[in-house]
């Protein structure tokens, strides 16, 4: 395990803090019918998102999923414009067009949260297909979960990324479940990370609760994407603290599995253990990033209210480009 | 009514369809370092129907990237470079394929824009081919616009003749919206007058290949080639047809229709496609809002037959409009 800086360690701590906030405050404002339609929380796995975002720049790209809250806050994004966008206002990263399922933010390289299973692989080999047609460093890195590991679009993207040797890193983010279906019922290989060896690139396979496993696992490879080495598949598990979607009724868990994973699998509980225990930080100065984190959070949520209700819908032009 | 473009006095050469693709391709290739080309069998073979030939050898293999069979990787792939910078062409070998990539043109693609509130262009243009004609029976051989028309966020485009062929491919890639181009695979060897050097015909506009008082038939892809056969043959019999190729389906130019239809007050459309949900309803539909009081007759159809395209010689013939049933067609609604 590679040893994790001060800064380094609050950093991620702060980030991981502020997607467990976000989803709460989410999840709340659903419950108060003030969001609509679906939202899928990140809560649990914040690890990943963090741990690996953290080695990218804002030009680097990232293709994300329908469970996307977490890699666009870790990506950079600004708090007030995706509960703009949760909220249906103009003033949201897609003005009220999107939602939960399809915040982007272009400006720090965030192609896209995506409502399709497995639909953001290729569009992020494609991204890293532009970096090395433009000789830049730039690195895309693709999540997805689980589930979109058995759709097609996995296969053609990491053997197009493997014989291309595209700077690429794919990140399995292994919940346990896909919807409802258990991994064990979805693969027949213990270890999704072997996989990679038949595309012929470096497999991974870390524990997604532990924030600098993560760290150091997308390190590697995300410094090997920059410098002309080829893609990575990175599997990272973790454990998802809600349902599938806000309302899922998780018939297919038990009390007991949802309790005790819940406490067995916190990113966020385990990173303040040992960030107290190795004396990093004390538990008071963590307290004290908590308050500054749900003050943002309160901040935002008041900034996004006021926005104004996302405007008409406009043709051809919210459809079709013009030059 | 729109005229033909005006086209510079530009030298014309005699070029196959296919090679006036391929001449697009290279002058675009050569003025924007941004467009590459990706697809199956592309490079040495110089794709299936011979549009990339030579390219591989000015533009090397990063520009000229061949790929494995794997369409949603390589649609996929041509999406995510297009968000990114690149205005990748890709080349996916028959339009029935499509089923397999019609995630990432329908859900992806047509939509970023949209769906990320205007932060996203997506630069991209998917060559591929269809129709029927070569006895490449019904997986190999469909006439699939209507599915792509009902998208909304792409645009369409169905050339007829090789000039066509190379100005409405420069202005796709030029175009910062993705942009399904289909050609017909019995097109490819046909030839005809082509602009050199750069030429250029706008998304959005119809071409009137032949004026007529009588009817308008409007039509696209092969059956313009039919359709001009048959006008000749009408006209032997003293009905002057004009045939309006609409050449974009998408967006449509429904004022050079519209200016047909007012002066022969009769519409015929043609197409390769199934009739039924075919995009000539679309048309037929859009004059009966538009144009209602100028026409003499009800708007007819002339389209493909219900059935997966067969496979021997007579058989794929007699499910697609051929010569004389334009002539027929046209003569009952003048008639
Ligand atoms: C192509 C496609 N099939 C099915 C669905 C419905 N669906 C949405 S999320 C999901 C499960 C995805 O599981 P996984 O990839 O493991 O991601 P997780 O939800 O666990 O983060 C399913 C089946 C979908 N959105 N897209
Ligand atoms: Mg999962």
């Amino acid at each position: 395990m590679s040893v994790i800086d001060r800064a380094t360690a609050l950093e991620l701590y702060r980030v991981m803090r502020t997607i467990r906030g976000f989803e709460e405050r989410a999840t709340q404002l659903f419950g108060e019918n003030k969001i609509w339609g679906t939202i899928h929380s990140y809560a649990g796995e914040e690890a990943i998102a963090a741990g690996v975002c953290a080695h990218l720049r804002d030009d680097d790209w990232i293709t994300s999923t329908h469970r996307g809250h977490g890699h666009c806050i870790a990506k950079g994004a600004d708090l007030g414009k995706m509960f703009a966008e949760l909220l249906g206002r103009e003033t949201g990263y897609c003005r009220g067009r999107g939602g939960s399922m399809h915040i982007a933010d272009t400006s720090k390289g965030n192609l896209g949260a995506n409502g399709i299973v497995g639909g953001g692989i290729p569009i992020a080999t494609g991204a890293a297909l532009t970096a090395k047609q433009l000789g830049t460093d730039q690195v895309a890195v693709s999540f997805f979960g689980d589930g979109a590991v058995n759709q097609g679009t996995f296969h053609e993207s990491l053997n197009l990324a493997a014989i291309w040797k595209l700077p690429a890193v794919y990140v399995c983010e292994n919940n346990q479940y896909a919807e409802s279906l258990p991994v064990k019922r979805a693969f027949a290989v213990e270890d999704i990370a072997k996989r990679a060896e038949g595309y012929g690139m470096p497999g991974m396979h870390v524990d997604g609760r532990d924030v600098r496993a993560v760290h150091a696992a997308a390190g590697e490879a995300v410094a090997r994407a920059r410098a002309g080495k080829g893609p990575t598949f990175i599997v990272a598990d973790s454990y998802r603290h809600e349902g599938h979607y806000y309302g899922d009724p998780r018939k297919y868990q038990t009390k007991d599995e949802i309790e005790g994973w819940r406490k067995q699998f916190d990113p966020i509980a385990d990173a303040r253990a040992w960030i107290v225990a190795d004396k990093v930080a004390s538990a008071a100065e963590l307290d004290g990033i908590d308050r500054e984190i749900a003050t943002a959070i309160d901040r935002s949520v008041a900034w996004a209210d006021q926005g104004p209700l996302a405007s008409p819908i406009k043709l051809p032009e919210d459809v079709y480009a013009s030059d | 009514m729109q005229a033909t473009e005006a086209r510079a006095p530009a030298a014309t050469r005699e070029m196959f369809y296919n090679e006036a693709l391929g001449d697009a391709l290279r002058l675009e290739m050569q003025r924007d370092e941004r467009v590459i080309v990706i697809g199956e069998d592309i490079a040495e073979h110089g794709g299936a129907f011979q549009v990339t030939a030579g390219l591989l050898d000015k533009f090397g293999p990063t520009r000229i990237r061949q790929t494995p069979i794997s369409e949603i990787g390589i649609v996929g792939a041509a999406v995510g470079a297009a968000l990114t910078g690149l205005r990748p062409v890709v080349e996916l070998m028959y339009v029935d394929f499509a089923g397999l990539a019609m995630d990432q043109i329908v859900n992806q693609a047509a939509q970023n824009r949209f769906m990320f509130g205007g932060q996203a262009r997506v630069p991209m243009v998917l060559r591929t081919q269809g129709g029927s004609g070569r006895g490449n029976a019904a997986q190999h051989s469909k006439s699939l616009e209507a599915w792509f028309a009902h998208i909304a966020g792409l645009k369409l485009v169905m050339p007829s003749t090789p000039a066509d062929a190379k100005g409405l491919l420069t202005a796709a890639i030029r175009d910062d919206n993705p942009v399904i181009f289909l050609e017909h695979k019995l097109l490819y060897r046909t030839k005809g007058p082509v602009p050199e050097g750069e030429h250029v015909v706008p998304l959005g506009q119809a071409d009137v290949k032949r004026a007529g008082t009588d009817l308008t038939i409007v039509t696209w892809s092969r059956e313009v080639l039919f359709s001009l056969d048959a006008a000749a043959k009408l006209a032997d019999e003293g009905i002057a047809a004009e045939v309006v190729d609409v050449r974009t389906l998408v967006p449509l130019d429904l004022e050079t229709i519209l200016g047909s239809v007012r002066k022969t007050h009769r519409l015929l459309v043609v197409h390769e496609a199934i009739k039924r949900g075919g995009y000539g309803a679309e048309i037929a539909a859009l004059v009966a809002e538009e144009a209602f009081d100028d026409l003499d007759a009800a708007p007819k159809r002339l389209a493909g037959l219900e059935t997966p395209i067969p496979y021997a010689q007579h058989l794929e013939k007699s499910v697609v409009p051929q010569v004389d049933d334009i002539v027929r067609a046209a003569k009952e609604l003048v008639g």
